[in-house]
């Protein structure tokens, strides 16, 4: 029996030898320049997903600085030791991305000749642009746009604001409403994150994720099944709520019943998001992803403000989600009950209320709105398995601005932060955006910990 | 399969860079959240301070090596005090938010083109460990054997790693045996009852972030000089889950306890992945299931999976004891 096993084992081992030896040394670079891709070609985005076979992503997207609108049909050449591997034109999303085998050092060229007619002398400041590809990431590189290109119509200064010099004032309504529209979508999820920590006291660093969830999930439905967007939405927000039912049930009452401390739910919670985010990764990949139904709608025209209509049908809904939600909140006695337990669990419990089961609603419609929340992140800017992950500490802001545990805070809060996350890119380069959120978040923290709407009370 | 290679590569793991890079890091997260009971989500910061500070003293400043570690090291220190100064006196989930926010700012402000005269912006800093390769005092050649088998580069940076490692785990064991170390277990247990003796908490408490983040800096160079360059993106919040996942791995509250876990986790990992794109490449896992890209994001999923697990039924890890640590907020 035991030679049987060993005899099997060495037959496996003769059969693998070959193919397994060379599996490791497929991550160094230049070690199979010809062997694994058929030509020096990389696939552009939208044709296949599932089945390419290239080990890493270069995700380009290219928008204009000032609207902040996505460019279409713009030339994307990229290089890798000077050699062309891929060629491609952004998608009504300003995106395009390439498979590409190798790691190290790639060129990216952006084709201005290509671009609109409106959009004619406009230049980027490095063009190309060199990026650095590490093993198994993608990586994803972003033209902004601006006009005044130089002589050779590439190379050019972009104008970087200086602090309060030159504040481009006429584009702050178009800021605003931005910041109006990242807020609203961002309040949407913050209600989860806000009454699970109120309900049970747990910091929940999964939340993200349920976002992303949502997100993929509707664009499952949406492109790979073939649902009209409109049909997809409510069916992933009902999935999305039987997800924070099956979490709540499964998981997060287990581990208060077996009495796992909050640090360690958090560190579990941690683990979560891991588990989730690099698995909706192994599912879906790392390009980004736009919905099939209203991609690249043109903007219409409110004075100096130019909205497409998903953008405003977007905020309308939230809005009334919003709303609604408020009103059941103050109003029926589910909401009075989930207010009493985040006020004092143990004293609704005395009073009769059931806690279990109020957290469990808690569960079911904070997720569902985290997915609503993703679908409209992903309508209005694209998706890909780190989107819930870039926004968790902007939603922990919010949270935090506007009081943790709070339901009213987290919906102020959150409309301030994206406020203040647009507006802030008149003043300071707009990659550094989201330092002023943060940095917002770490002085409520210091200076009044309880949030603008929470009660004093000691929390250090 | 060819299980030899496997194992070796495996084996190989044990004195991998990533192994002696995480060890220190965790060494230092167990000064903050082991023996202090300090929730720092930003010990990437940390390591960043120490890998920047190499890399900008000695490629824009153009100064010694010798400079550029202690820079590095002073301002992991000055970060400490920064961070801690305001947020020590933080509830440990506000603790929490506050310090992973504050190394997401670090690594957004870094990776900006704002300052890249500085830190070179997305692309980071290369070519910063010619002087440290060019004093290796091991003269050229193969050493070792086996999987163990170093070229002079690879092994001066594995003797200057584990010399940093040997030495904070010597500085870590006498204080934590130390009066001073029993304060510091006592702040983690009850903070008010130490408080009640008279004891300055918070002071305390800045000592032990400070010398955690000073440790934590030491991985950044270590990281920094063996890859002889510096990555902004390496320094996201996956470095300090990670340095957490070994930390609880191998026990809180134990001075081996974060070798032990950094060692069995990159050895696990290793296994994992090598056997995986093993079985891929020979087809014995159908491409629909899994192909060569996915193989390497299921070491991320496994590192989840390994925290949940560890949270629910041995919280304490593998060295440790679970009477000493009751991870526990409010």
């Amino acid at each position: 029996m035991r030679l049987l096993l060993a005899l099997v084992g060495l037959f496996l081992a003769l059969t693998v030898a070959g193919p397994a030896a060379a599996g490791p040394a497929a991550v160094l670079p230049a070690a199979l320049p010809s062997a694994a891709s058929p030509g020096p070609t990389a696939e552009p985005s939208g044709a296949a997903t599932g089945s390419e076979e290239s080990a890493q992503t270069i995700n380009v997207r290219v928008r204009d600085d000032e609207t902040r609108e996505d460019v279409e049909g713009v030339g994307v050449t990229v290089r890798y030791e000077g050699e062309v591997v891929g060629e491609g034109e952004t998608d009504a999303g300003g995106a395009v991305s390439f498979g590409v085998d190798e790691t190290g050092e790639y060129e990216i060229e952006l084709d201005l000749q290509s671009l609109p007619e409106a959009l004619a002398g406009y230049g980027v400041a490095q063009n190309p642009f060199l990026t650095r590809v590490d093993p198994g990431t993608p990586r994803t590189v972003a033209f902004r746009l601006a006009p005044g290109a130089g002589e050779d119509g590439a190379v050019i200064d972009v104008p970087t604001p200086g602090f309060l010099a030159d504040i481009p004032w006429r584009l702050a309504p178009q800021y605003a409403v931005s910041g109006l529209r990242f807020g609203l979508i961002l309040a949407l999820a913050a209600i989860g994150l806000s009454l699970v920590f109120g309900t049970t006291g747990l910091t929940n660093f999964a939340h993200g994720e349920l976002v992303t969830f949502g997100a993929l999930l509707a664009w499952a439905l949406n492109v790979l099944v073939g649902l009209p967007l409109l049909v997809a939405a409510p069916l992933t927000i009902v999935l999305a709520g039987a997800f924070g039912w099956f979490q709540e049930t499964y998981i997060w009452r287990a581990l208060r019943r077996k009495q796992v401390g909050l640090i360690a739910a958090m560190i579990f919670s941690i683990g979560l998001s891991f588990f989730l985010r690099y698995g909706f990764l192994y599912l879906f990949g790392g390009e980004t992803r736009f919905y099939r139904d209203f991609s690249g709608q043109a903007g219409l025209v409110f004075g100096p403000v130019r909205i497409p209509p998903s953008h405003l049908f977007s905020m309308g809904l939230a809005v009334i989600v919003l709303l609604a939600f408020a009103f059941s909140l103050l109003y029926t006695k589910t909401g009075k009950a989930t207010r009493a337990v985040s006020d004092n669990p143990a004293l609704a419990a005395a009073s009769g209320i059931d806690v279990d089961s109020v957290i469990r609603t808690v569960w079911v419609i904070g997720t569902a709105l985290a997915a609503l929340s993703g679908v409209l992140f992903g309508l209005t800017q694209g998706m890909d398995f780190q989107l819930g992950f870039q926004v968790l500490l902007l939603i922990f802001a919010a949270t935090v601005l506007g009081g943790l545990g709070t339901a009213w805070g987290a919906m102020v809060g959150a409309i301030m932060v994206g406020l203040l996350i647009e507006l802030s890119a008149l003043v300071i380069p707009p990659e550094l955006k989201n330092v002023g959120a943060l940095a917002v978040l770490i002085i409520i923290l210091l200076v009044r910990p309880q949030g603008l709407l929470g009660r004093s009370q000691r929390v250090g | 399969m060819d299980f030899g290679s496997i194992l070796s590569n495996a084996a190989s793991q044990l004195l991998g860079i990533d192994t002696l890079v995480f060890c220190l890091a965790a060494i230092g997260l167990n000064m903050h959240f082991g023996y202090t009971g300090l929730l720092n989500f930003g010990q990437a910061a940390f390591v960043a301070m120490g890998a920047y500070g190499v890399g900008i003293t000695v490629t824009y400043f153009e100064g010694p090596l010798w400079a550029g570690i202690l820079i590095g090291l002073a301002a992991a220190t000055v970060l400490a005090l920064v961070l801690g100064v305001p947020t020590l006196r933080l509830r440990a989930d506000y603790l929490a938010i506050a310090t992973i926010a504050t190394a997401e700012i670090f690594r957004f402000v870094v990776r900006s083109s704002t300052f890249d005269t500085f830190t070179g912006g997305s692309n980071g800093i290369n070519g910063m460990a010619r002087e440290f390769y060019a004093n290796n005092p091991f003269p050229e050649g193969r050493y070792g054997g086996g999987p163990f088998s170093y070229n002079e580069r690879d092994l001066w940076i594995r003797v200057f790693a584990l010399v940093l490692i040997a030495l904070s785990l010597v500085v870590v064991s006498l204080l934590v045996r130390s009066p001073w170390g029993r304060v510091l277990k006592g702040i983690r247990e009850d903070e008010d009852a130490v408080r009640s003796l008279g004891k300055n908490i918070f002071a305390y408490k800045m000592q032990a972030l400070v010398l955690g983040g000073v440790i934590g800096a030491l991985a950044g160079i270590v990281l920094s000089l063996s890859r002889g360059s510096v990555q902004p993106d390496n320094y996201a919040t996956q470095l300090t889950f990670l340095a957490y996942t070994a930390l609880l791995l191998g026990g809180a509250a134990r001075v081996m306890g974060p070798v032990l876990g950094s060692v069995i986790l990159w050895v696990t990992l290793s296994l994992t992945d090598t056997l995986l794109r093993g079985a891929v490449s020979a087809g014995y896992v159908p491409t629909w299931l899994m192909d060569g890209v996915q193989v390497g994001q299921v070491r991320f999923i496994l590192v989840g999976v390994a925290l949940m697990l560890l949270m629910t039924y041995r919280p304490q890890g593998i060295l440790g004891d679970r009477r000493e640590l009751v991870l526990d907020a409010r």
